[in-house]
């Protein structure tokens, strides 16, 4: 496979992660400003601060309201992160790696494109919000199930899996180090109907709250939140699954080119990092500094993955 | 239905019958419903998007994709009337071949006098690195596109020869898909031949001429595209996907120890047979256009050693120049000691002062073409220009006469598209593709064909608002 080819694939599967993550975190966002009376400001700028935007924000609007976020993080073609943005960018690379994707892969990501386009022709209001948040996660659905139905199970495979996974990782380490204040056991918020609040939208913004609920009934603390976020394995959106399967997918690659490269001795030492550890130790040592560290982790492993594979030269 | 009868019409003849290729399809068109049928246009449109046949358009702001406009009408052609077609271009193929070997080594046809020597030593297409190269397997135009037009009955000619990098069969091959999705029940009832294989049949004529240095059991092929903003990039990466090969650009390319390889994700790999999309001027920033970004530094030189194939050939651009094309006729029975089977536009060298008098006297008769240009930019059609426009061009002509040639506007048979109220005629052209091989030529029964959708209009070019049809030639 060319690199160039493999880096479209890894790249392509990090921007369509991207969409669905946006608008994750918009819907935990909205569902806020709907159930909560007074002011919502501060949630709408944990959203941009968590999509790592705030900044860019603040330098074209003077304040932070739901409209003017809602229609950035969506639709604004400067906001190389808004869902408009990162959908073309991944049907791009798609259409750079289109003689390795399946017929199916490539015309739901096309489709999914052409609808957004349309969608997000005109400024979302709150009426249509919905509607488009839901055309997101359903378009969404069908590139990753024609992925999983149609495609060979070969390198090809693996840097379309690579790119979802490294995107994943980052999102949830960043989703947890936006809001790392709430999970302390500080005294000021415990037991306050605040807390709830925000230990719910932390769930919800990983599609998590049903499935938590599950395994820890009705109670909600932060070290459970945190040890479902960081380390438990079924968890499909927790640190410990995506560099599980990171690995996972740089161990069939390198059955496939028979060498051991870098990145795996990278992704080795960083996926152990999530195994058999207590949450205790994780908070006791600092929860921000471990989820930095678990960025900053992140971002050098895809480097890496990016100079052994050659994607650019 | 109105026909206007200065024109032939391929499916209906004078009388308003439907002529013998299109007999079957008029019967059942006759008892189709017009808005079910509007329907499948739009469904038709809706699936070129959804699978991205979209090419993009020059000299726009954004690169913006569009859609060629399909015509859910086909043009058949008998199985007769084929097997003629099919004989002159095979015909005039070889003689391309035979032309561009003799005119890079010997140069028979200038001592015998037959094309002036001038012709050759001062055009742009010809490309003096190729003088005395053997091209692997001895063929120059492993893809050649045809372009013919319809005046009658019995009438085509050969519009351009396109022998450098034509394009648009991967419209032929979606255009059947769509047709076949569209109205299976057609193709139960009428005998289409298949234009299926054409991608097997391009990898096996490309693998059929491996360079040299190839050794291995499979030629390694490779596409190779100026990019995904090109117009034709969709058409790239199909054909590389249909062919199974890798699609490639410059900046996956290198020379490594005598080969071009591609950087793939375990290193450098050879390749063998490079099906360039990308022009000869760009080809070799080394050895040509030295600001070129698309090509590759140097690959004249493995060329040359024989370390790959380049398809088509460097320099093939000189036996599709418009200053030839009059010469074809006199190329062809030089080369094949035959008379040319189809027939050449009679063609005004504007170079030549009593052609250009008379091209000037007759401008708004006449279609002028740059000598270089292609896809109808910089043409006049004189009985559509302006006033003004014909003045403009006037000045142009006189200021480079030797910069255009001129061809009476043909009469172009027409082929009904449809229309909100049902049929109605429309000008058509046709562009068979041929691949060569050293043992054999093989031409896809049936083609591309172009089609302006604008009433009266006389130009098919999709950069210009043309449509395409698909193209049905009948079984015997």
């Amino acid at each position: 496979m060319l690199g160039k080819t493999a880096g479209g694939l890894f790249w392509m599967f990090r921007y369509l992660e991207r969409c669905e993550n946006t608008a994750r975190l918009l819907e935990a966002g909205w569902r806020i400003a709907l159930t909560r009376s007074g002011d919502t400001a501060g949630e709408w700028e944990s959203v941009l601060n968590t999509a790592g935007i705030r900044n860019f924000y603040d330098q074209k609007y003077p304040e932070v309201d739901a409209a003017h976020v809602i229609n950035f993080l969506l639709r604004d073609a400067e906001n190389p992160s808004s869902v408009l943005s990162a959908i073309s960018v991944a049907r791009s690379n798609a259409r750079l790696v289109r003689t390795a994707l399946s017929s199916e892969v490539w015309e739901a990501i096309n489709e999914y494109w052409m609808a957004m386009k349309a969608a997000l022709a005109r400024p979302v209001t709150e009426k249509t919000l919905a509607a488009v948040l839901s055309e997101i996660r359903n378009r969404t659905a069908i590139v990753r199930g024609t992925l999983h139905g149609t495609m060979l199970r070969n390198d090809i495979y693996n840097f379309c899996r690579l790119g979802t996974f490294v995107e994943r990782a980052d999102n949830t380490a960043r989703i947890l180090d936006v809001k790392y204040y709430v999970l302390l056991p500080s005294a000021s918020y415990v037991g306050s109907s605040m807390d709830n609040t925000q230990w719910e939208n932390i769930l919800r913004s990983v599609s998590a709250d049903r499935s938590f609920g599950w395994l820890y009934g009705g109670e909600i603390t932060p070290s459970a939140i945190a040890d479902f976020l960081i380390l438990d394995r079924r968890m499909p959106r927790s640190l410990a699954f995506c560099h599980a399967k990171i690995l996972e997918n740089l161990d069939h690659l390198q059955g496939d080119y028979g060498q051991q490269l870098p990145c795996q001795d990278m992704a080795q030492a960083t996926s152990a990092r999530y195994r058999n550890r207590k949450v205790a130790e994780i908070l006791e040592e600092g929860l921000h500094e471990f989820l930095e560290r678990a960025i900053q982790d992140t971002a050098l492993l895809a480097s890496q993955i990016e100079r052994d594979f050659r994607f650019y030269g | 239905m109105d026909t206007k009868p200065r024109f032939f019409d391929e499916m209906y003849d004078a009388s308003g019958a439907p002529r013998d290729p299109y007999r079957l399809y008029s019967d059942w068109f006759g008892q189709e419903d017009i808005k079910h049928l509007r329907q499948k246009s739009q469904d038709a449109e809706a699936f070129f998007r959804r699978i991205g046949i979209t090419f993009n358009v020059y000299g726009q702001q954004e690169a913006d994709e569009r859609l060629i406009p399909f015509d859910i009408v086909p043009r058949i052609i008998s199985a007769r009337e084929w097997a003629r077609l099919e004989q002159g271009i095979e015909q005039r193929v070889r003689a391309i071949n035979a032309f561009l070997y003799d005119i890079y080594h010997r140069q028979e046809i200038l001592r015998a006098g037959r094309l002036p020597k001038e012709i050759i030593a001062r055009n742009e297409a010809f490309l003096s690195k190729m003088i005395g190269v053997n091209p692997p397997g001895g063929v120059y135009t492993h893809i050649v596109g045809t372009d013919l037009v319809r005046t009658g009955e019995d009438e085509f000619y050969v519009l351009e020869d396109n022998a450098r990098t034509p394009s648009g069969v991967s419209y032929m091959l979606e255009n059947r898909e769509t047709m076949l999705q569209m109205f299976p029940e057609l193709f139960t009832k009428l005998k289409v031949r298949p234009v299926s294989h054409y991608p097997q049949n391009l990898r096996r004529s490309l693998a059929d001429c491996a360079p040299p240095a190839f050794n291995g059991d499979k030629p390694e092929i490779a596409v190779l595209t100026p990019g995904i903003y090109n117009s034709a990039y969709f058409e790239h990466a199909f054909l590389a996907d249909q062919m199974g090969a890798e699609l490639v650009e410059s900046h996956d390319l290198r020379i490594v120890d005598g080969r071009v390889c591609m950087r793939t994700t375990q290193g450098y790999k050879a390749i063998d047979v490079l099906y360039r999309r990308v022009d000869d001027d760009y080809l070799d920033p080394l050895n040509f256009k030295p600001e070129s970004m698309l090509g590759v530094p140097g690959i004249m030189d493995v060329y040359r050693a024989g370390g790959i194939t380049i398809a088509n050939a460097p320099g093939t651009g000189i036996a599709d120049d418009k200053a030839l094309y009059s010469y074809m006729p006199d190329i062809v029975e030089f080369y094949t000691g035959e008379k040319a089977i189809l027939q050449n536009v009679p063609t005004w060298r504007c170079s030549e002062p009593d052609s250009l008098k008379y091209v000037l006297d007759h401008l708004s008769e006449l279609v002028v073409k740059e000598v270089h240009g292609s896809g109808g930019y910089g043409m006049l059609v004189g009985p559509a220009a302006s006033k003004r426009e014909l003045a403009r061009f006037e000045k142009k002509l006189r200021a480079r006469p030797s910069n255009y040639i001129a061809q009476p506007t043909l009469a172009l048979s027409t082929v009904p598209i449809m229309v909100k109220k049902g049929l109605a005629p429309r000008h058509v052209d046709l562009r068979p593709f041929v691949l060569v091989s050293p043992d054999k030529i093989r031409i896809t029964p049936g083609g591309l064909t172009r089609v302006a959708l604008k009433e009266g209009s006389l130009v098919v070019n999709s950069s210009q608002g043309g449509g395409t049809k698909d193209t049905w030639v009948l079984g015997d």
